[in-house]
């Protein structure tokens, strides 16, 4: 249970000895590690295979249908694919190991380098999009649990539920209708690249953000406020009050303050779904980001492509989930033990 | 704001600019959509009508060129002589024709290309075009001779291809990235998922274009299209992909819609090998059938020309044959007892992704089931499509639109996927590719029409309309796609 953690937090902070055991903490960092390594070795093996797998030869798809037989052989030469799958898997895993993605089948380009040029786009924007939800979940969360049970809360926990139920291509299609055709604010779509400028940059990225932003809003201010009426029913509120704070001085110096820990759980979740989940809205927006990249990799059977940028955001995941273990462990002693 | 009240500020605006003496100029620049993005920018080795659209006469130019009626026109040959037995074509060049990087185009360069297509290891997608050349010979700087190994009355023509362009051995190696051509525009930038820019090359041997620089983008969901063309983002919309929009661009006095013809015969694929469709009973009920109109109207929201074999319609050599193939569920019903299926049977109707397809197949199975015909549809990606079909031959049906232009020749290779195997028309493409007189070249190609239309090969179904969207002041779009191209010199803004 990852929500466990808040209460050593908090008593934490509220100043009883929890010095990390070092000893502990390290064999209990390595037991993370090796888990991490065993991870992103099975999961090279499911993405290789899955995607290697699936019918459709690259070299087929790009010569279309009057190839001869001996330039497609020529082709699948060119492009390394004339070996066994398993010779290919190991050039695959030993290329990423020194860095090396391999080149793209399609635009014949360092794919580690069309993945740097993507993260340009699709990490502004996830950054963004989360300083949206974030900027509008916080006072919206704490509204609705200052006002629990009365038509402000009501209000709020409608609307909320209506943004997590209304998808997030849905908001961008209104978006775009609204303020790029009618009110013509913003580009329908695209990007015009940062060397135009920071603001032109951010400009072109508000509609994608504000429409990625919404449903995770949405999300986050009802976890905002269902932490904060925990909080809120704690002793140490109680005796807060009894100090002789106003309900509102309580409420922002304690609560807030031990009600952020699930949230901040919830927008580290938020974040590698952003990164990685903005494929739709990236299609819509029609932006260059990481998500339009495998899309257009995928239909064009560019597998190495499809692989790395997959197997990179594995990484990804697993790593952010390794570091939260391990500052879950680093508050919570008894979670060394138990692994 | 309103919308009204943005217009009138935006013609107060208008109105004191030119009150400030503010001169009005032709815009030189163009924003151009299209819906796939090129794997690269080499039009001599991939398949890929994307890298056409992009490249086509812009940067790339070959001896001989399309013009958007699809004749054949001279481009970097300036004229040509052919011997009398049709076997040696000899080419002038244009003289003081430059690549892009400074160096000369000259025979050489023609003789690197043309051998460079038709090589052991080469990764030409159309090789076949390139398959009669015996022999090239540098006569002098500026004159090529190419010599066949039979007569080919398509040589011009199939020079015209993008798969035949000119390149330079000089720049060769950076080809689909940096490609140097000869054309009226020198490549300019390529930012990966998002646009191409292309710049007016100011050396250019031909005329000078009007447009300064032009930049695609690409755009492939249609809901976002049919948004950036109504924000007017893009001034250009090539093969719009939501034809159901096209009324509503149609009634916008900022919009001109352009419909015209592609070269693609869309046809219901059958295979002629697999039982029931090895009877040609069986293929006759198929096409009796299938109720074209329907297709159109349902599929393509009325966009198309219904066909009754494989050939353009624009073509002046095209023969109607839809009455062959009438649609008659009665007679199809009938044709099928006849053959000793009365109580139908079932197969598979292969799909791939683009909406003739998607929606004209399910169109297509329900009018298949009005005679008792079980069409099992099975959607499939386009690699799929090439792995299972195109190569395996493991189908039923699939409706797929053939747009090589001129590929009717398809029919005498027995081992395509149709697998229609007929001497006579194997004997008539023969007869064909040696005949260079132009009257008699009609008349087989209307021989050979009806030949596949009479042998029922396939279900002829419609020739793919060309639908393009463009703000209401560019002129000199192509209105037809005889090949996939976006001819930039052609194209400018009226005031």
């Amino acid at each position: 249970m990852r929500f466990l953690p808040i209460f050593w937090f908090h008593r934490c902070w509220t100043g009883s000895a929890c010095a990390p055991n070092v000893a502990s903490m390290l064999r209990y960092a390595l037991k993370r590690l090796i888990s991490l390594v065993i991870s992103l070795a099975v999961a090279s093996v499911v993405i290789f295979a899955v995607i290697e797998v699936a019918p459709g030869d690259p070299a087929s798809f790009m010569l279309g249908v009057n190839a001869q037989e001996d330039t497609l052989a020529a082709l699948r030469a060119e492009l390394g694919l004339d070996v066994s799958k398993l010779q290919r898997y190991f050039n695959w895993v030993g290329g990423m190991m020194v860095g090396d993605f391999g080149t793209s089948y399609t635009y014949r380009t360092p794919v580690s380098q069309m993945i740097a040029d993507r993260l340009w786009v699709s990490l502004p924007l996830a950054l963004y999009a989360l300083t949206l939800s974030t900027a509008i979940a916080f006072p919206v969360g704490i509204y609705a649990a200052a006002r629990r049970g009365k038509p402000g809360d009501l209000t709020v926990m409608g609307a909320t539920q209506l943004g997590i139920a209304v998808p997030n291509f849905w908001f961008a299609m209104m978006l775009v209708l609204v303020f790029a055709i009618n009110l013509r604010w913003f580009n329908a779509g695209g990007f015009v690249g940062w060397d135009k400028g920071l603001w032109a940059g951010l400009h072109s990225l508000t509609l994608p953000a504000i429409a990625l932003a919404l449903p995770q809003a949405a999300i986050l201010a009802r976890v905002m406020r269902s932490s904060l009426l925990d909080i809120l029913g704690e002793d140490f509120m109680r005796t807060a009050r009894a100090k002789g704070l106003s309900r509102r001085q309580a409420l922002w110096r304690h609560g807030v303050r031990n009600a952020l820990i699930p949230v901040l759980t919830i927008i580290g979740l938020q974040f590698s779904f952003l990164l990685a989940g903005s494929i739709i809205i990236e299609q819509v927006f029609y932006l260059p980001g990481l998500g339009r990249l495998v899309f257009q990799a995928i239909s064009a059977r560019d597998l190495i492509v499809v692989e790395s940028v997959v197997m990179l955001l594995v990484f990804a995941v697993i790593t952010v989930n390794f570091l939260v273990d391990l500052a879950y462990a680093a508050v919570d002693p008894r979670l060394r033990s138990r692994t | 704001m309103t919308k009204q009240t943005f217009r009138s500020f935006a013609s107060v605006l208008a109105v004191s600019a030119s009150l400030f003496g503010t001169q009005v100029f032709a815009k030189s620049d163009i924003t151009i959509a299209l819906q796939l993005e090129p794997p690269h920018l080499d039009p001599t080795s991939a398949a890929a009508q994307a890298i056409d659209s992009v490249v086509y006469t812009n940067i790339f130019e070959g001896l001989t060129r399309f013009m958007g009626d699809g004749s054949v026109v001279p481009g970097l040959a300036e004229g040509w002589e052919i011997s009398d037995d049709g076997k040696v074509y000899t080419f002038k060049l244009h003289d003081g024709v430059t690549f892009h990087d400074g160096t000369t185009m000259d025979a050489e360069d023609v003789k690197f290309s043309l051998d460079r297509a038709r090589s052991e290891d080469s990764a030409n997608a159309q090789k076949a075009l390139f398959a009669g050349i015996e022999n090239i010979e540098v006569v002098d700087p500026l004159t090529v001779k190419v010599t066949l190994s039979e007569p080919n009355g398509n040589f011009l023509f199939n020079l015209a291809w993008g798969d035949a362009v000119i390149v330079a051995p000089e720049s060769i190696e950076g080809i689909k990235t940096n490609p140097v051509g000869t054309g009226a525009f020198t490549f300019g930038e390529w930012v990966q998922g998002d646009s191409i820019t292309l710049n007016r090359n100011p050396e250019y041997w031909g005329d000078r274009p009007a447009l300064e620089t032009a930049t695609f983008k690409f755009i492939s969901d249609p809901t976002a299209a049919f948004a950036a063309m109504m924000a007017e983002d893009i001034d250009v919309f090539d093969n719009f992909p939501a034809p159901e929009n096209l009324p509503q661009f149609e009634a916008d006095p900022r919009f001109q819609v352009l419909v015209g013809s592609t070269e693609g015969e869309t046809i219901l694929s059958t295979n002629n090998k697999m039982p029931p469709f090895d009877d040609i009973q069986v293929r006759q009920a198929l096409a009796h059938a299938i109720d074209r109109q329907a297709i159109i109207d349902g599929a393509m929201f009325g966009y198309g020309t219904p066909i009754g074999t494989h050939f353009a319609p624009h073509n002046p050599a095209y023969v109607d044959l839809t009455g062959n193939s009438a649609y008659d569920p009665q007679k199809a019903a009938k044709m099928l007892a006849d053959a000793g299926y009365a109580d139908g049977f079932e197969t598979t109707l292969h799909l791939p992704p683009p909406s003739y397809a998607r929606r004209g197949g399910e169109i297509v199975a329900a009018q298949l089931a009005e005679v008792g015909i079980t069409a099992n549809i099975v959607n499939v990606e386009w690699a799929q499509w090439l792995e299972s079909v195109f190569k395996g031959k493991d189908f039923g049906l699939t409706i797929v639109s053939h747009t090589e232009p001129m590929d009717i020749g398809i029919y005498a290779r027995p081992d395509y996927y149709f697998q229609y195997d007929s001497t006579d028309f194997q004997a008539l493409m023969d007869t064909l590719n040696s005949t260079t007189d132009p009257e008699e070249r009609t008349r087989l190609l209307g021989e050979a029409q009806r030949l596949i239309a009479d042998d029922y090969v396939n279900g002829y179904l419609f020739q793919l309309a060309k639908l393009g969207v463009a703000k209401a002041g560019v002129r000199g779009l192509w209105e037809n796609a005889p090949t996939a191209a976006i001819d930039l010199t052609q194209i400018s803004w009226s005031e």
